[in-house]
């Protein structure tokens, strides 16, 4: 059996619209499978997984469940929302995990540093500094991309590890909380340092869920309705054609690179100054890099990245619910959502081609078109 | 979907007949830190859980759930929540990262206890600390490696700087000198309570400078397997490693929560549960010493002694005379150090082979 | 014992040594594969479930390079056929792996396993300060080194090297000679699963012998950084690997004397020093030229 591609004439409208679904479709499909093998009801363990967390938004008692969906939703969507400026113009920065806590780092400065100083203005600071330290993280593979061609994928991810241990130092360093018998972690920040919760009454959601809201309608605008946004998506297709048109590659390499590690770093701080409320060295579980599975769900769409940073946060919420209710293992959790990247990006390649599939006599006259045999992975 | 169901139906009914809460089945909950098959802490807090259930009658009288590889950031305070909502009666966390968050949660929900490990907040008055005195363990390991060791230096490779670790490389140091001296404890911190590959490193370099006895205060198994192929000596952690060194494993100290979880959801379901402060050693059987093996008779009868001694209160490791490492007096002859003070410990005892990282 | 310090480096170096490698002739043709984390742990867990179950540690490790080469034929299958992004695909397989794994290794959790012996020729083995370290240590580490020095004669000697280079470099004019440039690309892709494969048999069956979740811890991505660290050349790759494994006993051992550095500044210097280099090659434009794959990660749909 072959498989083969056709490239569409025009990217299809259709399959743009249906693919996420029926990635999310098939996903379903493989997850009542894998779960049918572990020897679980496939319908519970769906249940737990995609609706139980949900039920907050008929039942008021769950509705906690909802600020955390949202809660943990945010810095996926924030950082997620940055990315996909990045990744339309061909920019590969896989490091905003390490933006992400820079940003925490630069952001917690004035709350560890100076703990006395009680005033409004603390907390605008502090959102400030962090989206300046991820954004001057991020500036470090930009700048060898452009000054030295050296590849941005390489250094953006060596440069998490640097910022995992350069936490790890300073929380365990000079910046420990002195009365804090020696463990990790700074002191817990002033109530003028927290972000302020959305809705005190029914959960601990906090504003950053807010900011990822905003960040994903100004991105989206950006890039829908600006020269700034044409510009990213053409250099990002055709570097060629996008220097005829007079843009230059190197601006756009930084201006992705500052706009992406800004929005990782207020993730960061937001995290931080939100649900945590103090600096130590576990603050991310991986958000910078489950956030490119957001991206790439989202069809690098902001507004649909809102959607897919939702999903994803399900996925988390679930697991646990799955867990204590049926036994399902947290591991299950990481497969689901490798699977669900993996048919997300097969079916993405129906919006741009048509695939066919021929019987062996045809093989010969397949040669010479599009695609190989394969054995069917 | 039906369990859950018909907890709830049981949770309500055992709030709707109060004075039925007595014979009412107890619902205990356990966070960990780590999966649950990680043969060391988690591991063996879990076992813990399973000795109390089955020491109090069984599924029918206790009913578990746990949580395992919670992380301890922005999530534990979730999952701590979601337990507390779904009808537990007592929330253990197991690790001190979920400090903040278990004050936070039990402060929403006063009629459920929490009780947190190796944690020193307690901000209101359902939520109890435990911990336990694993050093007194490590004092009768280091007479063992005294009387054990050829080259008359042992390798530590201990975890994280916290003064929990830096308590059992001082207990070990002063249970050698009770024997030898002049002995001494070369330390490499591994900065990873679990990465085999690292403390597999650890404990090939160690031994690569010369120590002929391994000890180490992270929880693989690892160290043990490096030692059996170089044909060393080792003493295992959290929990009875023999099986990964049967020729290999002079003892190991093993964290027993099981009497403790026994009788802290036993006072639950007696209606007379109350916040305590516990820091429970040998005597109160938290610390457990797998049995002496590899050893002479009159090795494993020393180390027999040291452990009737500790247990019986008779000796405590850290009573005068006691050098700091700089030389400088830390405790006078027959002087006991305080608790609060042993809790915040941020010095080595002279004879450790070290700089302590600050 | 300088001997044992070295051999103890070279079982730090030689997983990441297998799996560089491997990722080298992947880059080569012209496909970036980020799954060698996923990969790697995929093989650590069969590798030590089969030796475990069947008793023979060489099942485990022909089991292990199988099921890496096939796990990498999902990516193939997805990059090569259906043409999706590769950085994305390669994440999403690392993903899948680390879950998987962790799913299908949960029954051997705790349990000791077997280890590959080290091997023992007489007379050889017993010459002293030298014998164990080329002559006694584990069959793996001389397969990496066969490894290495294979693929260096392969890519640079042979005519079918020419062919996989030249697709990695062009693409385009490859497939108009009448090269079949995605069947050379799948070929390339399972080597790199199988090499991932048996470097994760060697953490399990050799390195520590037990399995645990995410026992790769990272090691696969400091594969992908050496294969660019030494500018796709497999000797310069076997540099690399030996000199990262220096750097992490080195600082082990800088503890053990007692010197008081900041552990995690020395636990950074790898990847700084990692930095370094490949901006150092990439700044050296002629270098770089000839190496680089001019078509990593540029996708392939040849036109009718």
């Amino acid at each position: 059996m072959r498989i083969e591609l056709v490239r569409r004439p025009q990217h299809s409208a259709l399959f743009s619209a249906l693919s996420p679904f029926i990635a999310l479709g098939l996903t379903l499909v493989a997850g009542a499978i894998m779960f049918s093998l572990l020897g679980k009801n496939p319908v519970d363990a769906l249940y737990y997984y995609f609706i139980d967390p949900l039920t907050g938004i008929w039942d008021p008692g769950n509705r906690w469940q909802l600020h955390e969906l949202a809660i943990k939703a945010a810095p996926l969507i924030l950082i997620a929302v940055g990315l996909s400026v990045c990744y339309l113009s061909n920019n590969w920065n896989i490091g905003a995990e390490g933006q992400f806590i820079i940003g925490a780092v630069v952001g917690s400065f004035i709350p560890v540093v100076f703990p006395g100083w009680h005033s409004w203005i603390v907390l605008p600071l502090m959102l400030l500094l962090g989206m300046l330290g991820g954004a001057a993280y991020a500036a470090i593979p930009a700048f060898f991309k452009v000054k030295f061609n050296t590849n941005e994928i390489l250094t953006s991810l060596m440069l998490v590890y640097v910022a995992q241990l350069f936490n790890d130092w300073l929380v365990r360093g000079i910046w420990r909380n002195p009365e804090g018998m020696s463990f990790p972690g700074t002191i817990r920040f002033s109530e003028w340092a927290i972000l302020p919760q959305v809705w005190p009454e029914s959960g601990r959601a906090h504003w950053g869920f807010v900011f990822a809201l905003v960040a994903a309608v100004v991105v989206w605008f950006m890039l829908s309705k600006t020269l700034k946004g044409f510009e990213v998506k053409v250099l990002g297709q055709s570097p060629r054609a996008g220097r005829f048109a007079g843009f230059s590659s190197g601006k756009v390499v930084f201006f992705a690179f500052l706009l992406s590690g800004a929005l990782a770093g207020l993730a960061g701080i937001s995290e931080v100054a939100g649900p945590i409320e103090h600096l130590n060295e576990k603050i991310s579980i991986g958000y910078g890099f489950t956030a490119i599975i957001v991206a790439f769900l989202g069809r690098l769409n902001p507004l649909g990245i809102v959607a897919a940073g939702i999903i994803l946060a399900l996925t988390y919420l679930g697991g646990e619910s799955a867990q204590i209710a049926i036994g399902v293992s947290d591991k299950a959790v990481r497969a689901f959502q490798g699977m669900l990247l993996f048919f997300v990006l097969a079916c993405d390649t129906l919006i741009h081609y048509r695939v066919r599939i021929a019987g062996a006599p045809a093989a010969k006259a397949a040669e010479t078109k599009a695609g190989e045999a394969t054995q069917g992975a | 979907m039906k369990t859950r169901f018909l907890t709830l139906a049981a949770t309500a009914a055992a709030l709707a007949f109060g004075t039925m809460a007595a014979e009412a089945k107890v619902k205990a909950c356990f966070i960990y830190v780590g999966p649950i098959g990680d043969f060391g802490w988690s591991y063996q807090h879990h076992q813990g859980a399973l000795e109390a259930q089955k020491n109090l009658g069984g599924e029918e009288q206790v009913e578990l759930a746990y949580l395992e590889s919670v992380p301890e950031g922005a999530d534990a305070e979730r999952a701590i929540e979601r337990f507390a909502r779904s009808g537990c009666n007592i929330i253990f966390t197991t690790s001190f990262g979920y400090m903040d968050a278990t004050n936070a949660v039990a402060k929403k929900f006063p009629d459920v206890k929490f009780e947190h490990a190796t944690g020193y907040k307690r901000e209101s008055p359902n939520i109890s600390t435990y911990n336990s005195k694993f050093h007194e363990g490590r004092y009768v390991q280091g007479i063992i490696a005294a009387k054990m060791s050829k080259a008359g230096v042992a390798g530590y490779i201990a975890s994280f700087p916290i003064p929990e670790v830096v308590m059992g490389i001082n207990s070990f140091v002063l249970g050698a000198q009770s024997v030898n001296p002049d002995f001494k404890v070369k330390v490499v911190w591994a900065n990873t309570w679990f990465d085999p590959g690292k403390e597999a490193d650890a404990a090939k370099a160690l031994i690569d400078q010369g120590v002929d006895i391994i000890t180490q205060h992270t929880d693989s198994t690892a160290p043990m397997q490096v030692a059996h192929e170089r044909g060393i000596k080792a003493f295992g952690q959290a929990s009875d490693m023999i099986k990964f060194g049967p020729e290999t494993q002079l003892t190991s100290i093993v964290d027993d929560w099981g009497p403790y979880y026994t009788k802290r959801i036993k006072a639950v379901a007696d209606g007379n549960w109350e916040q305590i402060d516990i820091w429970g050693g040998m005597k109160d059987g938290h610390v457990v010493m797998a049995p002496y093996t590899n050893m002479p008779d009159d090795v494993k009868a020393a180390a027999e002694a040291a452990q009737a001694k500790i247990t019986s209160g008779e000796l405590n490791p850290f009573t005068g005379p006691i050098n700091k490492q700089d030389g400088s007096e830390w405790l006078k002859a027959g002087e006991v150090a305080e608790d609060g003070v042993l809790l915040g410990l941020n010095f080595y005892v002279a004879g450790v082979d070290d700089k302590l990282p600050q | 014992m300088l001997e044992q310090i070295l051999i103890t480096i070279a079982t730090a170096a030689t997983p990441l040594l297998i799996a560089a490698i491997g990722e080298l002739v992947v880059e080569r043709s012209g496909v970036l594969n980020l799954g060698v984390e996923g990969m790697m742990v995929m093989g650590a867990v069969t590798g030590f479930a089969v030796a475990l179950t069947t008793g023979s540690p060489w099942l485990g490790v022909f089991a292990a390079v199988i099921v890496g080469a096939l796990f990498s034929l999902l990516f193939g299958f997805l990059t090569l056929t259906l043409v999706t992004n590769q950085v994305a695909t390669g994440l999403a397989l690392t993903l899948l792996g680390l879950g998987l794994s962790g799913m299908i290794g949960e029954a051997f959790v705790g349990q000791p396993g077997i280890k590959l012996s080290a091997i023992y020729i007489p007379g050889l083995t017993d010459i002293p300060f030298v014998g164990r370290l080329f002559f006694g240590q584990d069959p793996l580490f001389y397969v990496s080194i066969l490894l290495t020095v294979g693929v260096a004669w392969f890519l640079f000697r042979t005519r079918a090297g020419l062919t996989l280079r030249s697709v990695g470099d062009n693409h385009g004019s490859a497939h108009a000679l009448g090269i079949n440039v995605i069947g050379i690309r799948y070929l390339a892709v399972m080597f790199g699963g199988a090499c991932a494969g048996l470097a994760g048999a060697f953490l399990s069956l050799v390195y520590t012998t037990q399995w645990i979740e995410n026992m790769s811890a990272g090691r696969g991505w400091i594969a992908l950084a050496l294969v660019v660290f030494a500018s796709w050349r497999p000797l310069r790759v076997l540099a690399g690997a030996y000199l990262f494994g220096a750097v992490s006993i080195g600082q082990l051992h800088a503890q053990a004397l007692g010197i008081g550095i900041p552990s995690q500044l020395l636990s950074a210097l790898p990847y700084l020093a990692t930095i370094v280099v490949l901006v150092l090659i990439s700044r050296n434009r002629r270098l770089t030229m000839i190496n680089t794959p001019a078509s990593l990660g540029r996708p392939f749909v040849p036109d009718r």
